[in-house]
């Protein structure tokens, strides 16, 4: 039939249907760029020192580069201080998000539910460095210097809304028979949540957990300004600290170390993609 | 515990979410006001001038909010031909299906990359190849910028737009198919008017996630502090003078970035809310 | 004498969603021009997956397998385009689904736009009036054109979406249980529908309701386990049913 441009139109399928696969496929290359680039330029710098050692100053740098020797030292400082800050920073989101998401996915929809929801989308979608500011106003100030604590306080402002999404979500999606059955065998709504629906959702929450670490992890705008940075591995959290991110921007802008950025890029880029790879798995089987 | 202390104990928790966010607007507002005050809120936005020479110092926001918007746009541009395939691909053409997955697994790992590799990426293998290219002379600048911000967001738009996609019913598109319709057919007549307000709300979604992204922006963009006249010159964005001089400021000039992060706050805050409202209105439909 | 090539024609059809599993087993009746001809079984007895096969819908899902022919007006629909086989082919499915982000007018032309076929102004008044005043609907909407089809009561929808498959002058038109999901006034709105349609059109429909089978068609088939049990005129079907499976079916005894 002349009027159907049966032909025609069929070739207008097929040409779409290569194009669509054509620009999906090439998304897949800057993935492959990156990770082939950062694992080319870095993997050799992997040695034991450089996980144990903490950053070589820009002098003993220049020194070894004079040398032509390889830069001693490596990013212990900013791997203990990531560990560190993250650390505080989960021990107190943790809780409180769950306790939170708790909150959104029992109550029903009042005005003040609905404006914790939507507060925490706002958090969410909040840019980091405006995170790092604000730390500094709340901490740094007050506290008339740059520490681990502020740096833990901006990564759990921003772990925060992704555990509260995550528990909401998960408690939501749990059959309501579970609950009633729990609340049906005698137990009171603390327990029943406690005993009965956090354990079901565990899977749910612990991902969500996993995919906030994995988030936090490589951010350094919001470091920049509470947490700083240091040239040596630390403990004190009242004391300005390195991260691995925040080790990264500095062999970024200083010409003696930039040996060492492809390194610690790799690390930490290993590190988030490790976690991410993680979570999905545990989702996909939790799922099941 | 009974009932009662559980839900105040509940509440506890819920209360901090307003108490961050209260607290987020409050110490943005008060410590910007230096700079309002000094120049007019009017007037500090509409300035292109920023110099801290001492005794004529004068700070104004337009070159920075210029360079954000002119990013964020462009970026949206550039990342429009690839998410909108990879939502089709995701969620028409192969939905379901094993290469599909593989797809999505690789748009979340772009999504997991953290803003200073891509960073360090764009200034270490794009960059020269704008130079290359003698798209710019000095390769960093607005347009290097865009470049790797629209990969940035791709996976955001490309996962949400695929959500819609899949949304559309079966009923339709057998409806469309039984006439006659070519896939191509159905998917321009049928599926994009249908899932359109959703796919275009992860545009808007995407775009505030350009709109403060910091690290990439920072090491790209070629930190000018004038007003940006074409798409290849150097600039800077409003997330990128924070992160650039923050460390280094005081007085006026830090109260001057913490207004620029204030009015950052806020854009931001908007653009997400359109989006979260008409998101939630695709999903009715 | 009556030897006319039947419009429609089952050569050992067979349809298969798995290497094992059949769910169409080896199908073969005629279908004469311009009647109703009931398809009728408990589910999952095939009914509706043979009736999407002569539309080709199996085309859309890549694991379905159809052996055999079907031949329309003689002409194998399996080695035809779909494009062209569906343009000949109408078909109304089970839930009315008119295309929401289109006006009622625009729905009857749907097949069009779809097709990429332009119509002049005057071409597409009439064809909308034309077509609505065939479904009965023309003068609940005339005056509401413009309005979205979703804005319609159900009954409403499925007639719009009769409408926009007799737009495309088909030379049958597939019906897969079109009145499951309406009201019985609806209900019977549709089949009166159907009754004046049958002179125009060469209707063949899927129906779990006996009392629509023999309300409306001429002829009937019963299918049982994806084989063709019976075929034969409706009343006789119903008063004497010649297979035992049959005479379950129709008198409850069977889902």
């Amino acid at each position: 039939m002349e009027k159907l441009k049966i032909r025609n139109r069929l070739a207008k399928d097929k040409a779409m249907l290569w194009t669509v696969c054509f620009f999906a496929a090439l998304t897949a290359v800057p993935l492959f760029a990156i990770l082939g680039e950062v694992f080319l330029r870095g993997y050799d710098q992997f040695s034991w020192s450089f996980f144990t050692e903490p950053t070589p100053t820009a002098y003993k740098a220049m020194k070894a580069i004079e040398a032509g020797k390889p830069i001693p030292g490596g990013i212990a400082n900013g791997i203990v201080g990531t560990m560190l800050m993250l650390g505080m920073a989960a021990v107190v989101a943790i809780p409180i998000g769950i306790l939170c998401g708790a909150f959104l996915a029992e109550n029903p929809k009042n005005r003040f539910v609905q404006t914790v929801s939507y507060l925490t989308d706002l958090l969410q979608g909040t840019p980091s460095v405006i995170i790092g500011i604000v730390v500094y106003i709340w901490v740094v100030v007050p506290m008339k210097g740059y520490s681990a604590v502020a740096g833990s306080v901006a990564l759990f402002i921003m772990m925060l809304p992704l555990i509260i999404r995550s528990t909401e979500e998960t408690l939501k999606i749990l059959p309501a028979s579970l609950k009633e059955a729990g609340l049906a065998l005698g137990g009171n709504r603390a327990r029943v949540m406690l005993k009965v629906q956090l354990p079901a959702a565990f899977g749910g929450i612990f991902t969500g957990v996993l995919l906030a670490i994995s988030r936090v992890i490589g951010e350094t705008a919001p470091l920049m300004f509470t947490a700083l940075g240091c040239s040596f591995i630390r403990f004190a959290i009242d004391k300005p600290i390195s991260a691995v991110p925040l080790l990264i921007w500095e062999f970024f802008n200083d010409p003696n170390l930039q040996e060492l950025i492809w390194g610690a890029s790799l690390f930490l880029l290993l590190f988030v993609l490790t976690l991410n790879l993680t979570a999905k798995y545990l989702a996909k089987k939790w799922n099941q | 515990m009974n009932d009662k202390l559980y839900k105040i104990l509940l509440f506890v928790a819920a209360l901090i979410v307003p108490i961050v966010c209260g607290g987020v607007l409050y110490a943005l507002v008060t410590d910007a006001y230096e700079a309002f005050e000094y120049f007019g809120f009017f007037n500090f936005l509409t300035s292109s001038e920023w110099s801290y020479t001492e005794g004529a110092e004068h700070y104004g926001a337009l070159p920075f909010i210029t360079g954000t918007l002119m990013t964020t746009l462009l970026a949206l541009v550039f990342c429009i031909p690839f998410s909108l395939p990879v939502a089709l691909f995701v969620g028409e053409y192969f939905k379901g299906s094993k290469v599909a997955s593989v797809l999505s697994t690789v748009t979340d790992l772009l999504a997991g990359i953290p803003s200073i590799i891509y960073g360090l990426w764009g200034f270490y293998t794009l960059r020269p190849l704008i130079m290359a290219l003698n798209i710019s002379p000095q390769g960093s600048g607005i347009l290097t910028a865009s470049l790797v911000l629209a990969i940035m967001i791709v996976p955001y738009a490309a996962s949400l737009s695929a959500e819609f996609i899949k949304m559309v019913p079966n009923d339709l598109k057998e409806g469309a198919y039984s006439l006659g319709a070519t896939r191509a057919e159905v998917i321009r007549k049928v599926v994009f008017p249908v899932a359109g307000s959703g796919i275009f709300s992860s545009y808007i979604l995407a775009i505030g996630r350009a709109l403060g992204e910091t690290m990439t922006v920072t090491m790209l963009i070629g930190n000018t502090n004038n007003v940006p006249d074409s798409i290849t010159s150097t600039g800077n964005s409003m997330a990128s003078i924070i992160a650039n001089q923050f460390g280094e400021a005081d007085d006026l000039r830090l109260s001057s970035l913490i207004a620029i992060g204030l009015i950052l706050f806020l854009i931001t805050a908007f653009i997400n809310m359109i989006g979260k409202i008409m998101i939630k209105r695709a999903r009715i439909a | 004498m009556e030897s006319v090539t039947p419009i429609l024609e089952f050569n050992k059809t067979c349809v298969s969603y798995t290497k094992q599993t059949m769910a169409v087993k080896y199908v073969s009746a005629a279908i004469d021009r311009n009647t109703i001809t009931a398809i009728m079984g408990p589910s999952g007895c095939g009914k509706s997956t043979l009736l999407r096969a002569v539309n080709l819908m199996h085309n859309l899902y890549p694991n379905i397998r159809v052996d055999g022919e079907i031949l329309l007006n003689g002409e194998n629909i399996l080695s035809m385009e779909p494009i062209d086989v569906r343009h000949r082919v109408g078909m109304v499915f089970q839930r009315p689904a008119p295309f929401p982000t289109m006006s009622i007018y625009d729905n009857v032309l749907s097949g069009y736009a779809l097709n990429g076929i332009r119509l002049s102004k005057t071409e597409k008044d009439e064809t909308v009036e034309r077509c609505l005043k065939n479904v009965a609907l023309w003068d609940e909407v005339k005056d509401v054109l413009n309005k979205k089809g979703t804005f319609l009561s159900g009954g409403q929808q499925q007639r719009l979406c009769i409408a926009r498959a007799l737009a495309m002058k088909p030379d049958i038109l597939l019906m897969d249980e079109p009145t499951s999901a309406l009201d019985p006034i609806a209900t019977a709105h549709i089949e009166k529908l159907m009754l004046e349609l049958q002179k125009e059109v060469t209707i063949l429909i899927v129906t779990h309701n006996m009392g629509q089978a023999m309300r409306i068609s001429s002829k009937s088939m019963f299918m049982y386990l994806g084989e063709l049990v019976e075929y034969g005129d409706t009343a006789t079907m119903f008063s004497n049913p010649s297979d035992e499976r049959t005479k379950a079916y129709l008198t409850g005894q069977m889902g």
